[in-house]
């Protein structure tokens, strides 16, 4: 397939509020639209003082106590809100471009990149990552979610193209 | 002269078998086969041809009858396909009855220059760009310059704000439709846009100058140049500038006689033509300009020219500014907009200069045939009565005459019938304002607006955890907004009505359980969280014990209730509020709006936990042993768990937070873990004997307790003290949002309406809900004084009979009474009393 398109089931996702302070789990704060990436978390801002850390499964209350302790002025546990979905291939882009607004090409939204925004009719959080993206939807929006992927994802299957 | 080289087409016109070429629009394979006549007029019903060769056609209407049925499409711009049936069209077409197999969809492009056309203007101006360049263009064909993305067969239709440009890709005829659209919006967002759309060539007016064989001269040249198609062979070229010498000379030089060529410059005119008995032309009348005989010179082709109108269009749509260039008889752009640039022909650059000649002087007839819009079949005369009536704006005669309303909008016409007018009205041009130019330049149709959001992708279907489940137990469902919740789940051979009951006893006899994951959940943190629930709600929240939940209300500013829902104190700074099921996102937007505008220095953070959270009620005197089994770790004796409390324990072996609340006055607990494992513990749960049951129920069993349902018992006009809540308006705390509205003279009539139970007197009888109530047994002459309506109506399995929810003027004075309900042809008795009609004392809550 030319787009690929994979869960990674059971994530932790805290929501983390902050007020004041520079970093988080030592790593410094992501500036307005973007994640950045450390020791297998990831932190995402979402807003001027709210930002969404990922990590594997399991983690929720290890990373809770941490930044609790680092400052935070509320930490809410939100890992079952949205299924986590990897979206890779030579197409991904393409995909995307069907439902999603947003500027994709790699000089303006390069890796690193992190938006809340919509696909379509369901609002996403889509990050991009050197190898494709992550996209974040709420689990239940996730059956539309998977249907437009799927539907959209059709013309790019890699069948020989007919001619016109 | 060379036909199109390539692959021949079979296609069907009217009946007819025709061929054409790989290459050719239906228009061109048409005149190539020596047809000329499309339609006949929609008013008048007289015999219409090709007039053009784009999108400026006013005549050429087709329907398409196969390969899938599409009205009112211009030949000129149907490209021919292989198999395609097609008839003239006179005027409305047919719409498939039949679902659309084609696949259509829209996708999202960036630039930063857009170049609109890919003439010669358009193809300079992309050269010249920089940074990522995209050229769209409506034709087939074209090659776009080193660096620069080109979409052909792709007519931009739309601008709007912010360097938003919407087109049409058509993407040729359905070679794959189960993969490939076969026609795609592209949203396009352009940092600057340059309009390079050329002109359309605008036609004279003259009487009879609407027969098959009239035909614009630059279409002519174009039929001749790009398809290889000699429209005629005695021709007549009647102009008012040089362009139309240019066609005839190229139209000789493929072999045609061109037998006179009237220049209005010189004076000459054509007055009138002859036609045969398929109304094509034969011969045109030639006289001096402003007389009225004149000389028959016979010919099979007459083309016309009197100047071009820049296609400002797009333009216009970006509200830039138009002037009127006496030199084109056209309006052109007054200047560019900041990221708006016009190039080209669209600007008025390169454009011949003209005489300026709308209509040439006729002799007086009978029937006038000068005819401005041939679409619409709107003459001269009609012009002149709209002028004759007062009218004035040429946007008023637009819409008085209908010039300009056609498929086409007016692109040969519309200059016509503003210059008649101000011809009619002695004013100049220069002060007249043109008519607002509107999207979509060109007809779009619906199917590719619609796109992919068609069938299962129209909108959202939003479901919870437990769905599958449901789906797979045979429950039929109700939409509440986006989602979709089981409604009652029957077995087989039950009705619902059979299944309502059943689920009913369950939960009031027995132990039942349904899925309540949509219920809205806001984690509130922070300090400040008790004073801030204390201001959103009307009672108190901050005095809460860490471990209790209480059940609150919401009012807007105006007092009137927005929202309600229960209150869990998770620790001293943090609680768990839950909303309606509709309300979630309002409730949270509410909460940001206070807390972002008016109350920033509050540190509160709010945060949906709505998905995160799988919740399912556990309802029925049994309810408590079936906990008891499911959590074994768990006191769940009255005294350790009591009412209005919440526990961690683990429940089926998962981790849950455990709340002992009731919506429907019987021993209840709600049940709260992980979505990811609600499926897990709702099994769990029915493994134990519970009953699985749906909205329907849950509306039966709270509405026999009167517990309201906020936006089906409410409408956003009613007070807590309207539903009998005044105990749930805080006395004592001095501020909360809707406080001071409770102090307005209209809150306190003692006419609001109110909520109330009904007892229909039949007991059989179920009022439909929406019903009005009156005072009288027979409804009187109108105006009827209308009491209220029924908010909620129910067979109640409890009560052994049907009951209502109402709101009623001075409803609790009204307990005892009886009023009536018009329903159908028949008028209902109803008892009015309390809201609560099952178990008032509450004995049932403990089990």
């Amino acid at each position: 397939m030319t787009v690929d398109a994979v869960e990674e089931p059971f994530r932790t996702q805290l929501t983390v509020r902050l007020r004041d302070g520079h970093a988080l789990l030592g790593a410094d704060l992501p500036e307005p639209c973007t994640f950045t990436s450390r020791n297998g978390v990831d932190v995402l801002w979402m807003g001027p003082d709210e930002y969404l850390v990922l990590a594997e499964p399991g983690r929720q209350a290890e990373l809770e106590t941490a930044l609790r302790e680092a400052g935070a002025a509320a930490v809410v546990d939100v890992s079952a809100q949205r299924v986590t979905v990897r979206l890779t291939g030579a197409h991904a882009r393409d995909v995307l471009a069907h439902g999603c607004s947003i500027d994709l090409d790699p000089a303006v939204s390069p890796p690193g990149t992190c938006v809340q925004t919509l696909l379509v009719r369901t609002g996403i959080i889509l990050m991009v990552r050197e190898e494709g993206f992550t996209i974040l939807v709420r689990q239940s929006f996730a059956g539309y979610f998977t249907t437009w992927l799927a539907d959209a994802s059709l013309e790019y299957q890699e069948v020989p193209w007919p001619s016109r | 002269m060379t036909r199109l080289s390539g692959v021949p087409l079979k296609f069907t016109f009217d009946g007819r078998e025709l061929t054409g070429y790989l290459g050719d629009t239906l228009a061109s394979a048409l005149l190539a086969n020596g047809i000329h006549q499309v339609a006949t007029s929609i008013k008048y019903g007289r015999p219409r041809g090709i007039v053009a060769a784009g999108v400026e056609d006013s005549n050429a209407l087709v329907q398409i009858d196969a390969p899938f049925p599409e009205p009112m499409l211009s030949a000129t711009t149907v490209e021919l396909y292989d198999g395609l049936e097609a008839r003239g069209l006179r005027g409305r077409g047919r719409l498939a009855t039949e679902p659309d197999p084609a696949r259509y969809d829209a996708k999202h492009a960036h630039c930063d220059v857009l170049v609109i056309g890919a003439g010669p203007a358009g193809l300079a101006a992309a050269r010249a760009a920089s940074g990522r360049v995209l050229l769209v263009d409506d034709q087939p064909d074209g090659e776009a310059p080193e660096g620069v993305r080109f979409l052909s067969r792709t007519t931009a239709f739309g601008i709007y704000d912010d360097g938003f440009v919407l087109a049409l890709e058509r993407r040729g005829e359905p070679v794959a439709p189960e993969r490939l659209s076969r026609q795609r919006i592209r949203r396009i967002r352009a940092k600057r846009i340059v309009i390079a759309t050329g002109a359309h060539e605008r036609p004279i007016v003259f009487p009879d100058n609407d027969r098959p064989g009239i035909m614009l001269a630059g279409a002519a040249r174009t039929y001749l140049n790009r398809y290889g198609v000699l429209a005629g062979s005695r021709v007549v070229v009647f102009t008012t500038n040089d362009s139309a010498l240019d066609a005839a000379s190229e139209l000789a030089g493929a072999g045609a006689e061109i037998v006179r060529i009237v220049d209005a410059r010189e004076g000459y005119g054509v007055i009138g033509t002859d036609g045969g008995a398929d109304g094509h032309i034969t011969a045109a009348h030639i006289a001096r300009l402003g007389e009225m005989q004149g000389e028959r010179v016979e010919c099979d082709l007459l083309l016309v020219s009197g100047g071009w109108n820049p296609a400002v269009h797009l333009f216009s749509q970006a509200r830039g500014k138009l002037r009127y260039a006496p030199e084109l008889g056209a309006y052109v752009p007054d200047g560019d907009l900041p990221t708006v640039s016009v190039v080209g022909a669209a600007a008025g650059e390169g454009l011949p200069e003209t005489k300026v000649l709308w209509q040439v002087p006729a002799p007086k007839s009978e029937v006038d045939t000068r005819f401005v819009d041939q679409q619409r079949d709107a003459t001269v005369s009609d012009v002149l009565r709209a002028t004759g009536a007062g009218l004035r704006s040429l946007e008023h005669i637009k819409r008085y005459t209908t010039i300009g309303t056609a498929h086409d909008q007016g692109k040969t016409s519309g200059m016509l019938a503003a210059g008649i007018t101000a011809e009619a009205l002695g004013a100049d041009l220069a002060t007249q304002r043109p008519t607002t130019f509107r999207p979509p330049y060109t007809p779009v149709a619906f199917a590719a607006l619609a796109g992919r959001h068609r069938g299962d992708l129209h909108d959202p279907v939003r479901v919870t955890t437990i769905h599958p489940w449901h789906v797979e137990h045979g429950a039929e469902f109700e939409n509440v907004g986006q989602w979709k919740r089981p409604r009652y789940y029957p077995r087989p051979g039950e009705t619902m009505h059979d299944a309502v009951l059943r689920e009913c006893r369950a939960a009031r006899n027995g132990v039942a359980l349904m899925d309540g994951s949509t219920l809205g959940k806001i984690d509130v943190q922070g300090p400040d969280a008790g004073w801030f629930l204390d201001m959103l709600y009307t009672n108190m929240m901050s005095n809460l014990k860490v471990g209790r939940i209480r059940y609150g209300v919401m009012c807007g500013v105006d007092g009137m209730v927005l929202d309600d829902g229960t209150v869990i104190r998770v620790a001293e700074d943090r609680f768990l509020v839950t909303t309606t099921t509709g309300n979630a996102a309002k409730v949270l937007d509410w909460m940001e709006e206070w807390l972002q505008t008016e109350w920033p220095h509050l540190s509160v953070f709010a945060t949906s936990v709505t998905e995160h959270w799988a919740t399912i009620p556990l309802v029925g005197p049994k309810s408590r042993e079936v906990l008891g089994r499911l959590a074994p770790g768990l006191d769940v004796s009255n005294d350790a768990f009591g009412f209005m409390t919440w526990q961690d324990a683990e429940v089926a072996g998962i981790p849950a937070r455990v709340c002992r609340i009731s919506f429907s006055g019987e021993l209840a607990y709600e049940i709260n873990v992980r979505s990811w494992h609600g499926i897990a513990l709702w099994q769990s749960i029915v493994a134990e004997g519970a009953t699985p049951y749906g909205t329907e129920t849950m509306h039966v069993l709270r509405a026999e307790k009167g517990y309201p349902i906020i936006g089906q018992d409410t409408d956003g006009t009613v007070t807590p003290q309207d539903l009998g809540m005044s105990w749930v308006v805080s006395k004592k705390k001095a501020d909360f949002l809707g406080k001071r509205s409770f102090a307005r003279a209209e809150n306190n009539r003692p006419d609001r309406k109110q909520l109330v139970g009904l007892l229909p007197v039949d007991p059989s009888v179920l009022l439909p809900e929406g019903s009005q109530l009156i005072e009288s047994e027979v409804v009187p002459e109108p105006p009827v004084r209308m009491l209220g309506h029924v908010t909620s109506s129910y067979h109640s399995a409890a009560l052994g009979r049907t009951f209502a929810l109402a709101l009623v003027r001075s409803g609790r004075e009204r307990i005892g009474e009886t009023l009536y309900v018009p329903a159908g042809d028949r008028v209902v008795p109803v008892t009015v009393t309390g809201s609560v009609l099952f178990d008032e004392e509450g004995a049932r809550r403990d089990g």
